[in-house]
This record gives structure tokens, C-alpha cells and sequence, in this order.
């Protein structure tokens, strides 16, 4: 490859540019892995704190000795694992009829799910559906308001019209209905648009807090981002609580916050790698044009 | 009739799928819409949202009257509009730029460090920048070198929203950029070979081949934006700011939330219906708008 020289100083320009991005994107997440493992000293220095220096995990013990900790995980989890599963089960019963040409009405059923993405009710009347169906203080508030939405539909739908059509009617011929044609045949061949719907819903149930906050009162059903929001928002004084004598120079709330949030957000941090690939993915196929 | 009959009855399969789905968006997207007609109504809990009486724009009046509706609306015009008119062009120029790079693994290696924090929500977001931004966080060392005292980035109307843009945009720019990159590897070499025959240098090829091909993905990049104006971000808003902020800060959705919470459902209901429309007019605006100036080419349906 020749460059020329306007060209070379271009490269390296472009070079400390991004070099200068990455730390931005970066640094955020290492002050926080360094100041969670930072001794109570090391925290009330004054300065960047890229590296904590003496290793302490006192932070975490505090974090982990948090009954409210493991009640946040489970309940995640569950929301996790059951939304996840469910989002793609219904979405594909929705997008399998709406990505068949014969399916009579289908511009019209297209739309009343495409609608939805145009307007919607808003939080008030949405809370007072919600409290009729007596979803208040019930986990499956995590689930069911969430089982599906028109952007996942539509990028299910997308791939199955590419799918071609001969398929399922030499199998319709052989005598398959339509759910041996969706969970024989299409299914098995949508494997990545499949996987990058599981990886956006998954990341999505793990994040959400709101439903959390405005549908459940009852502490033994709060998620995690509730949990975290808690200790790292709502500035609880309390954190020092419960400490004893030798404890309290070996953490401070700082490091307590720190570590509450390097622990919520491990999961997401070990799957980066793996994650990041599929979201990429599944930009692009969202991004084809309806 | 009966052919028509037959033909529903072989395609049974296919409606029974649609059963759960369309329940789904009957029960919790559909019957919320029927709901805002408490926007209209003199709501209470006890007569519910069909006995309730009508009261015609009553509540509308109330809001537009209600000085802390105009001020949430002023707040959230004011933020989203800073964070389109700053934010929206940032990943189109990271693609750019990333899309510049020779280096092969490093191009990959920017791009995947790139969109790291879409993937955390905004409390932990938050809670990471409450700390970054506090009186004795790093950024205030700095500022104390350079200043001599502790800038109260929180709490200072100004530095709160260039924060809250700032944040906005470090958050999304690498996952922006994505549909644009995908844009920009779908550009026929042979563009380039011929501009490069007649001479055109790296610059006069962005701006004569490159822009133009990406004009269809800005377009449809640019109604999606439009369509979510008056959100202005609730989930980043909602964790970040605080008591001393509020006069910037208090937008449409954390309107509609103290609404909620104060069981005030009828007003809140307006604001939101309110919210809602203006949303759907904008999209259908600029999407027209794009259709006419394309002659019908571009828009996003």
C-alpha cells in the first residue's frame, strides 16, 4: 500500500484520536474496578485512581454480606432466563404468519403492530392497565408487559421473508402444518438473527429498573438495578452501617458503591466480547429498511 | 363464503399463532391507548376510567396553565434539542473516521471498545459519573490544578446539561456508528477507482461519494431521531439529576411520573397524551418531508 505523506500524518492523527476515545470509553469502567478494590486511604486520595495499589476486598465482602444482593440476582435472573425465552417464542409466532405473502389481511395486522411504535399511551394509563390485571407486586410484571415489541417483530419478520418460500410449501406438500414449517424449518435456519433478539431482550431485562420501581413494593422481589440504584443514587447513609472498628479504614461509600456496581455488572462485562459481535449484527439487520 | 370460510379453515394454524401475539399488543399497547381518554375526563379511582365524567379539555387547560408543565416542556425542548443538533452528526463522523483507519485490527479493535457503554443502563451509568463528576472526583482534581478550587458539576445548571449531553453522546456514539459503517461497506469500490482515475483526493471522495451514498441512512437515522424529541433521555435524567437541578432538569416523563405518584392521573394522562402525539406528528412530518424532497425514494415506510 502507498501513502503519501499528507496521507501518513492523517494516519497517525487518526491514530492518537482514537487512541484518545478509547481511554474515554474505557476510563470510566477502570476507575470503577480500581477504586472497588481500593483500601479507604487510596480512595480519599485526590487523583485518577487507574490503579488501587494495595489490593483490598473488603468493599466486596461488604457487598456480598448484603442479603438484598442475592434476592436482586435471583429475581434478575428469573426475568433474565423466562422473558428471554418467552420474547422469542412470541415474537416468532408473530413474525412467522406476518412474513407469509398469503396470509390474508397481513398489511393491515403489519400495521396494528408497527402502530405501536408510532404512538403509544404512556406511563399513566399503561400503570392503570397493569393494576387492573393485578400485576402489581407480581414478578410476572418483569415478563409479560415486555413479551414482545414491534422492532423485534419486524427484524424476525425481515429474515423470514428471505427464507425462501419453496421451502415451506414442499413441506406443507409433505404434509407439515405451519407450526412443524416455523419450528422445523425456520427457527433452525435464523440462528443469528435469533440469537442477536435473545442478546438485545436478555441485555434489556438485565438493565430494566423502572417497572421494578413503579410496580413493586415488596423488597423480596426487587431486581438488581433497583438494588444498585439504591446504594449508588438514593446516596443511603447507611452504608458505613454494621461496619466494625477495623473495618471502616479499609472501606469507604465510595468503594462500597464501586464494588456494588462492578458486582451487578459482571455478568455483561465477562460476555462483552461475545455480545458485542452479535450486536453488530443485529444493527444491520435492524437497519434494513421495512 | 364458503370458500372464503375454507380458506380461514386451512390457514388455521397460522391465525392460532397470532393468538398470544396479538393479545399481547391488544392488552398492553392497545387498551393503554383506549386508556388516554382519561385525558379527557374528570378521573377518579372510584368510578374508573368509563365512569368517570368527561370534562372536554378541562385537563389540557389545567396543564398548559400549570407553570410547572410549561417549564417541563421548555426543559425537555431545550435538552433534546441540544443533544440532536450536537449528537446526531457524532457518529456519522466516527464512521468516518473509523472507516478511514488502515489498519485492519485496529479499525475492529476501536469499533468493539467503541459501543462498550450502550450496554449498561443508565443507574449504573449514573452512579459511575455521580462519582466522576463529584466535588473530590477526578475530573475536579484536574479542575482544582487548573482552577484553584472545585467546580459543583452536579449542581450548576450549566455544567448539569453540558454533562447530561456529554454523557448522552459518550454513551451512543459507537453504537450509532454501526449502521453507518454497515452503509458505508456496502459503497461500490468502483465509486472510488473512477474518482481516484479523475483525480479526486480523499476529501473531494467523502464529500462526492461517501456523504451522498450515506444520505438514505441519515434520512432514515435522522425520523428515528425526530420520533423520540420529547423523550430527552427519562432514564438518564431520572437517575442523574437532583434537587438542585430541577429548574433545568424537570422534563415531560419526570413530569408524568410526579403525576403518578401524586395519583394525579387525569393531568398526568394529558401530559402524557400530549407527549405522545406530538411525537407521532413529528415522525409523520419529516417522513413526508423525506419522501417529498426524494420524490418518494426515501422515508422510512
Amino acid at each position: 500500500m502507498r501513502m503519501t505523506t499528507g496521507e501518513k500524518l492523517f494516519q497517525i492523527f487518526l491514530i492518537i484520536i482514537m487512541l484518545a476515545l478509547i481511554v474515554s470509553f474505557l476510563y470510566p469502567f477502570i476507575f470503577m474496578i480500581s477504586m472497588s478494590f481500593s483500601t479507604a486511604a487510596e480512595a480519599n486520595r485526590a487523583g485518577a485512581h487507574i490503579w488501587p495499589g494495595q489490593v483490598t476486598l473488603t468493599a466486596y465482602k461488604m457487598v456480598f454480606s448484603n442479603p438484598d444482593l442475592l434476592i436482586g440476582y435471583l429475581n434478575t435472573i428469573f426475568r433474565t432466563v423466562v422473558g428471554t425465552v418467552l420474547t422469542l417464542l412470541v415474537t416468532c409466532l408473530c413474525a412467522y404468519p406476518l412474513s407469509r405473502k398469503d396470509l390474508p389481511h397481513r398489511s393491515l395486522m403489519t400495521f396494528l403492530v408497527f402502530f405501536t411504535m408510532l404512538f403509544s399511551g404512556g406511563i399513566i394509563p399503561t400503570y392503570l392497565v397493569i393494576r387492573n390485571l393485578g400485576l402489581v407486586n407480581n414478578v410476572w410484571v418483569y415478563i409479560l408487559p415486555q413479551l414482545t415489541n414491534a422492532f423485534n417483530v419486524i427484524i424476525i419478520k425481515n429474515y423470514f421473508e428471505s427464507i425462501p418460500q419453496s421451502l415451506a410449501e414442499s413441506a406443507s406438500i409433505d404434509g407439515a402444518n405451519d407450526f412443524h414449517i416455523l419450528f422445523k424449518i425456520y427457527i433452525p435456519l435464523s440462528g443469528p438473527v435469533l440469537a442477536t433478539v435473545a442478546l438485545m431482550t436478555a441485555i434489556s431485562h438485565w438493565n430494566m429498573w423502572f417497572d421494578a420501581m413503579i410496580y413493586i413494593n415488596d423488597d423480596t422481589k426487587q431486581v438488581l438495578m433497583t438494588f444498585l440504584r439504591r446504594i449508588v443514587i438514593d446516596r443511603n447513609q447507611d452504608l458505613m452501617s454494621g461496619a466494625s472498628e477495623a473495618q471502616v479504614s479499609q472501606f469507604t461509600p465510595e468503594t462500597i458503591k464501586a464494588a456494588t456496581i462492578i458486582v451487578t455488572i459482571l455478568p455483561i462485562l465477562v460476555l462483552y466480547p461475545f455480545l458485542q459481535k452479535y450486536f453488530v449484527k443485529g444493527i444491520m439487520l435492524g437497519g434494513v429498511k421495512e | 363464503m364458503i370458500r372464503t370460510l375454507k380458506y380461514y379453515w386451512h390457514n388455521k394454524c397460522i391465525f392460532l399463532m397470532l393468538v398470544i401475539p396479538f393479545a399481547f399488543f391488544f392488552v398492553f399497547k392497545y387498551l393503554p391507548m383506549g386508556g388516554l381518554v382519561i385525558a379527557f375526563k374528570d378521573f377518579s379511582m372510584k368510578s374508573g376510567i368509563i365512569g368517570s365524567h368527561w370534562n372536554g379539555i378541562d385537563n389540557f387547560q389545567r396543564l398548559f396553565l400549570n407553570s410547572s408543565f410549561i417549564k417541563a416542556l421548555r426543559n425537555t425542548l431545550v435538552i433534546s434539542f441540544l443533544k440532536l443538533s450536537i449528537g446526531f452528526s457524532c457518529p456519522i463522523i466516527l464512521a468516518l473516521l473509523i472507516n478511514e483507519i488502515r489498519i485492519r485490527t485496529y479499525q475492529r479493535f476501536v469499533q468493539s471498545i467503541s459501543f462498550i457503554p450502550h450496554f449498561f443502563s443508565w443507574v449504573t451509568l449514573s452512579g459511575i459519573f455521580l462519582m466522576i463528576f463529584s466535588t473530590d472526583g477526578p475530573l475536579n482534581v484536574l479542575a482544582v490544578k487548573l482552577y484553584g478550587k472545585p467546580i459543583p458539576f452536579m449542581t450548576t445548571d450549566y455544567w448539569f446539561i453540558a454533562i447530561l449531553i456529554g454523557t448522552a453522546i459518550w454513551q451512543e456514539v459507537g453504537y450509532g456508528s454501526i449502521i453507518y459503517l454497515a452503509s458505508l461497506s456496502g459503497i461500490s469500490p468502483q465509486l472510488y477507482e473512477a474518482a481516484t482515475v479523475d483525480g479526486a483526493n480523499r476529501w473531494q471522495q467523502t464529500t462526492n461519494i461517501t456523504l451522498p451514498c450515506l444520505i438514505p441512512t441519515i434520512i432514515t437515522m435522522l425520523i428515528l431521531a425526530v420520533g423520540g424529541f420529547l423523550n430527552a433521555g427519562f432514564d438518564q435524567i431520572f437517575n442523574m439529576y437532583n434537587s438542585s437541578v430541577y429548574d433545568v432538569a424537570d422534563i415531560l416523563d419526570t413530569y408524568v411520573l410526579r403525576r403518578l405518584e401524586t395519583m394525579d392521573y387525569a393531568l398526568g394522562t394529558a401530559a402524557g397524551l400530549f407527549k405522545s402525539f406530538v411525537g407521532m406528528i413529528l415522525v409523520l412530518l419529516v417522513n413526508s418531508l423525506a419522501k417529498r424532497l426524494s420524490k418518494g425514494e426515501q422515508g422510512i415506510w
